[in-house]
């Protein structure tokens, strides 16, 4: 499914923000929102995972219908996951596109990767 | 003990009704505040020490070490980046100020990946602004565009806006009218009057409509901007239009979508031409408590606001060019100092790629992703809490942050200060 992204803030990511190491970071910013309706025609369930593919990377996060959100619209509590499918581009201005990102969205079984997980092997790294 | 009516170092509501009960140098209990401020206030674990990366392992060092080697890494830089400043008072940002200038450095803050497009439209425009407290007490119509303080800023609604009682607003909520922009539903517009829902990324045009149909102009605005049709919005600016004190309030739902600052630069543009009818102002949802203290701080000291390079002989401002990400996409900086902010967690992979190439100094009280990229770690004093210092809430208004609690470690002051002189030295060594 073609989907546009959004991402920002919310309680759970603002409570844990200055603790993100912690479990409680994790579950509060690896979640992807979605409309009902997309929800349903990927075939989501209770254990399932939502992969979410760019040109910038991917991540996998778990899902959870939001009743706010219109169909082919997704929202990621800004953090680190979202921040995988955000491209560099600042447009002249400084500043990224952190919103209005074209996203794939598809099911998946693959598990959410833990915050050093996402880090791991970053440090001078080369490629 | 309990200190009353503390500041809350969260965000930029800066809410100065906090009281702290606090046993034994420790805080217990913290009322008042809201879920984001007392989970910052009653405190997370800490990095217990200083540490400098070796053969790939953070391994703890004394706090002199860790100066030292800082200090060395900015020395030999040819450009680094002192970016952050956002969590951290006004006297470290002066002190952050003079060792980028020192070392011949940019400095940036974490403004460019939040509100640096509204910096730069208000640059552009300026600001029809006022105070909180003016907005408390006169505010009869306010419109939330692009911002969701249900979940960002906890107690704006009931301590400045929507369902505050105030001098000439005394039937607080019912008294006034609330307006959501959005292209979502979202906590805040459940407490709407009028939501409205417009695409992703036609803040610009949705805009450009409304001060069509504010100027009298609506015969030129078509059937449907972006996705809302004419007749929603002639009933929005009719709304805007009936205001006798309205404001507008506005978030990074404009800032980081298509057309980033001229969103901005357009919201002024209408409310300029909304104040040949009424009287309307608006103003940026500031995240962290300090990043307009770091804007204030930079634009006293060096003429501009944020992302100022001070490599060449005079400060220079260019963001496209200064600002953190793209030094980082351009591989045009050598190193990088991360204070009060976490730049691994808030910057797309791309530049947290680049960072995590370069050598990286963090000053932070706690771990995160940052750490994970970082060579030298300097733990801090939490500012806000263990240390006093001057904040301005998202408003422009100064405030004088109180110490609560004792702390062994330095603040972001100190270790600046530490850092400048093993500069110096180390300068005055290599001079010798």
């Amino acid at each position: 499914m073609k989907a546009i992204m959004i991402s920002g803030r919310t309680l759970a990511q603002g409570a844990g923000c200055e603790c993100k190491m912690s479990p409680d970071f994790l579950k509060a910013v690896s979640v992807c929102h979605l409309s009902r309706e997309d929800y349903s025609s990927l075939g989501l369930s209770e254990g399932k995972n939502v992969l979410l593919k760019n040109d910038f990377g991917q991540a996998v996060l778990t899902p959870k219908v939001d009743a706010g959100l219109r169909q082919g619209m997704v929202f990621i509590p800004m953090g680190p996951w979202a921040n995988v499918l955000v491209g560099p581009d600042t447009g002249g201005c400084g500043t990224p596109h952190f919103k209005g990102v074209e996203v794939d969205v598809d099911a998946t079984d693959a598990p959410v990767r833990n915050i050093r997980d996402l880090f791991r092997g970053l440090w001078r790294a080369t490629a | 003990m309990i200190v009353e009516d503390a500041i809350c170092s969260f965000c930029g509501c800066l809410c100065d009704d906090i009281n702290v009960e606090v046993e034994e140098s420790k805080i217990k209990r913290v009322k008042h505040a809201c879920r984001l401020g007392s989970s910052k206030i009653l405190g997370h674990s800490r990095i217990k020490a200083p540490m400098i990366r070796r053969d790939g392992e953070l391994m703890e060092v004394s706090y002199q070490e860790a100066y030292d080697r800082a200090a060395e890494i900015l020395l030999h830089a040819q450009k680094p980046l002192l970016y952050g400043w956002a969590s951290t008072v006004c006297e470290a940002q002066k002190k952050g100020i003079l060792l980028a200038e020192e070392v011949g450095g940019v400095l940036d803050s974490t403004a460019t990946v939040c509100h640096g497009p509204s910096v730069i439209g208000i640059e552009e425009k300026g600001l029809p602004g006022a105070t909180l407290g003016q907005v408390k007490n006169r505010a009869d119509t306010i419109v939330f565009w692009g911002c969701n303080p249900a979940e960002a800023h906890p107690r704006h609604s009931l301590r400045y806006s929507s369902n505050v009682c105030g001098r000439f607003t005394p039937e607080g909520r019912e008294g006034r009218k609330i307006i959501v922009v959005d292209v979502r539903e979202t906590r805040t517009s459940k407490n709407a009057d009028e939501t409205v829902i417009i695409q992703p990324g036609t803040d610009y045009e949705v805009i450009s409509a409304l001060r069509m149909l504010v100027v009298g102009k609506g015969d030129v605005v078509p059937d449907e901007v972006g996705g809302v049709p004419k007749a929603e919005l002639d009933g929005l600016a009719k709304m805007l239009l009936a205001a006798r004190f309205g404001t507008v309030f506005f978030g990074l739902g404009i800032t980081h979508s298509r057309g980033r600052y001229k969103n901005i630069d357009n919201a002024l543009s209408l409310v300029a031409e909304l104040n040949s009818h009424t009287k309307f102002v608006i103003m940026p949802m500031r995240g962290h408590y300090n990043v307009g203290g770091i804007g204030q701080a930079l634009a006293w000291s060096s003429g501009f606001p944020m992302s100022v390079d001070f490599t060449r002989n005079a400060p220079y401002f260019n963001p496209g060019e200064t600002a953190a990400c793209d030094l980082l996409a351009k591989a045009d900086t050598d190193a990088a100092l991360i204070i009060a902010a976490d730049a691994a967690s808030n910057f797309p992979r791309a530049a947290v790629k680049a960072l995590a190439k370069i050598p990286v100094i963090q000053i932070d009280p706690y771990e995160n992703p940052t750490t994970l990229i970082a060579e030298v770690v300097i733990p801090s004093a939490i500012a806000g809490i263990e240390v006093a210092g001057t904040a301005y809430r998202m408003d422009g208004l100064a405030l004088r942050m109180r110490k609560l609690v004792d702390t062994s470690y330095p603040s972001d002051e100190e270790i600046l200060s530490h850092i400048l002189e093993s500069v110096r030295r180390m300068r005055a060594g290599e001079g010798a």
